[in-house]
């Protein structure tokens, strides 16, 4: 019976019913310390510190502090160095501030190549779905989960059900694949992949290089989704080749991934299609990800809204969000803009934005940042020169962490700040309390910190 | 985990859909390093700012799509701590689902009609064996899985029962199925 790749991934893991034993675990300093102290509590050792890896990325400072002990705030401090201490205790390699390859924990991943093909890999956040775009199965776990695979390898699971979503056409001239992303989520809603593993196929996801299958990827949870996957081919490959975890006989790697796709003619629980072609360059407008419109449309009015909930959340989004319904996306003004995160922070989304940035000024009304995802891709973004690409233009080039995306480090929006933001959650305080987030892509926000407004990069030169 | 079998007591309210980790504890409660008093922090924006007012109930009745975003299972911990033992919504987000039964507070999802049946009863008992949520307005059935009532209802450690499973783990991981991976001590 023809197989789809979630299921050929399922079936490998498998160690008993719903019991799937995991091949890579990440762990960063939020999720862990609970974990952590529940091992010593029960005497018990971790199972693989060999397929374990940890950095420190949710709450460091991105201003150049080099070592734990350094951090100024003093609660992220102690976790920082608690997760350093967890893991020359429990024997786990670890890359923490001051490491060259410290870095958010799905950018670093895929960067050292331990993240790789038929995998099934976990971590305590729920944007572990980025791996995915390998062809591998990985989602976000809670705390009593790395508690759980910490001590087992393995981890119990309800079989998830199968979605497809078929892409077919090409995405037009500056549209990314974060906006292919948005409009999926505003499309199906929030809770639109619930419960469902999901596969992104078709002519536009197989032309997205690797940083932007992972863009997609990354944001499979947005719309509820378990896990994001897409299937590996040679771009996959190539990634992987020559990276510092790479299969020692790769060649032998490459033939075991090519069977991973699925099969012809496999089926799943629900399949979805989505014209590429049609998607535009892409601005939220409320507190979730599925408040989302294209930027050449306006604030939507709650008024026209059928159901009576959405009209209700609708109204609650506008008001925390200081918008009035009506007025065109391109009118609404950022004060902020911040490039980076986990969706949007690798060497490819800076080359993107710097090119919109190049020769040009930050708006005297705005304040921009670019936090690089990993020391590597800061190295990298120096050695082209991108870092003075953005200086001149008047943007601040920062240290790697997953910085505004959540404000759980100095980097955050003061009330009523509104951001363009590169990011993946609008939540109502998600940057800073009373912050309010507008997601895009790189390109939309580069060009949002020049012009003061948003403006449909397609006509913008 | 202690266990839970009958909850029974008055409903609080959260007439909200798609409420997320980000709102249930705010991110600058995750600093902690221990796993108790997140109570006092859960809903901190909309309390203090009055938008929302809620109860310590045994029962939080809530809004579709409960607990979505971010996989922090501070928010059950914060929940639980504050004084709720279940919650009660027409649908989850499937980490905190998973979340929730970790941690001993129990889930439950009814659909919408019978979720605000329950509100205007204000009060309720829910019975995790039967899987029957009573009320003034009648007797509504929930399902939980299985394997998850059982170890709700014998208050079970997950990681004792996998390690009864030992042998199969040695196993899968002598039969090279596993032996693919990168090997993270080798970098």
């Amino acid at each position: 019976m023809p197989q789809t790749m979630f299921d050929k991934l399922w079936e490998a893991h498998e160690v008993s019913e719903n019991l799937i034993y995991i091949d890579l675990h990440l762990v960063h300093e939020v999720t862990s310390p609970q974990a952590f102290d529940g091992l010593r509590l029960a005497g018990r050792a971790v199972r693989r510190p060999d397929k374990t890896i940890a950095t420190a990325d949710h709450n460091v400072p991105t201003d150049g502090t080099m070592a734990a002990r350094l951090i100024a705030d003093q609660l992220s401090r102690v976790q920082v160095e608690t997760l350093e201490r967890n893991c020359e205790e429990f024997g786990i390699p670890i890359y923490s501030l001051g490491s060259e390859r410290q870095g958010i924990v799905h950018v670093i991943g895929p960067e050292l190549g331990v993240t790789q093909p038929g995998m099934t890999i976990v971590c305590g956040d729920s944007h572990t779905s980025t791996h995915g775009a390998f062809g591998s199965l990985a989602f976000g776990i809670g705390t009593s989960e790395v508690e759980h695979v910490l001590a087992t390898q393995c981890l119990g699971q309800r079989k998830p059900k199968t979605m497809r979503i078929n892409y077919s056409g090409e995405l037009g001239f500056g549209v990314t694949a974060k906006d292919l992303i948005l409009a999926t989520i505003g499309r199906l809603g929030t809770g639109g992949m619930v419960g469902h593993a999901v596969e992104y196929a078709g002519p536009a996801i197989e032309s997205l290089s690797m940083p932007g299958r992972m863009t997609v990827c990354n944001m499979t949870i947005e719309g509820g989704g378990r896990a994001g996957m897409i299937a590996p081919d040679e771009k996959t490959f190539e990634w992987v080749r020559g990276r510092p975890a790479a299969p020692n006989d790769f060649d032998a790697a490459v033939e075991r991934w090519r069977r991973l796709a699925s099969d012809e003619g496999a089926s799943f629980d629900t399949e979805i299609d989505v014209d590429a072609g049609a998607i535009s360059p892409m601005v939220t407008w409320g507190t979730n990800p599925g408040m989302v419109v294209q930027v050449t449309d306006s604030v939507p009015d709650p008024a026209q809204m059928d159901s009576p909930a959405d009209r209700e959340s609708a109204e609650r989004a506008l008001a925390y969000m200081g918008l009035d319904a009506g007025t065109p996306m391109t009118e609404v003004a950022p004060e902020r803009v911040f490039i980076g995160s986990c969706t949007n922070s690798r060497i490819e989304d800076l080359r993107e934005a710097a090119e919109i940035v190049d020769g040009r000024k930050v708006a005297g009304s705005v304040r921009a940042m670019v936090v690089p995802g990993s020391q590597q891709v800061k190295a990298d973004a120096e050695a082209e020169g991108l870092h003075e690409v953005f200086r001149s233009a008047g943007f601040e080039w920062r240290e790697a962490g997953c910085s505004m995306c959540l404000g759980m480090n100095p980097d955050i929006l003061v009330e009523g700040e509104r951001c363009a933001s590169t990011s993946n959650r609008n939540f109502e305080g998600r940057q800073g309390k009373g912050g309010r987030t507008h997601l895009v892509s790189p390109k939309m926000a580069a060009a949002a910190a020049i012009e003061g407004h948003f403006v449909d990069i397609r006509d913008w030169s | 985990m202690r266990p839970i079998d009958v909850i029974e007591g008055k409903v609080s309210v959260l007439d909200r859909a798609d409420v997320d980790t980000d709102q249930i504890i705010p991110k600058q409660f995750l600093k902690r390093v221990e796993r108790t008093g997140f109570g006092e922090f859960l809903f901190y924006d909309w309390i203090r700012d009055g938008e929302i007012e809620l109860e310590p109930n045994p029962i939080l009745l809530t809004g579709a799509n409960f607990g979505c975003g971010s996989s922090r299972e501070h928010a059950p911990w914060a929940l639980e701590d504050f004084g709720f033992e279940a919650i009660v919504a027409p649908s989850f987000a499937d980490i905190f689902y998973s979340n929730c039964t970790k941690v001993g507070l129990l889930p439950a999802i009814l659909d919408e009609e019978h979720c605000r049946a329950v509100a205007e009863a204000g009060e309720a008992r829910i019975d995790v064996d039967d899987e029957t949520i009573t009320c003034a307005a009648g007797v509504f059935k929930f399902e939980v899985e299985p394997d998850v009532k059982h170890r709700l209802l014998n208050g079970l450690d997950d990681i004792g029962i996998t390690l009864e499973n030992g042998a199969a783990i040695d196993a899968f991981e002598g039969s090279g199925a596993s032996g693919y991976g990168p090997v993270t001590t080798a970098l």
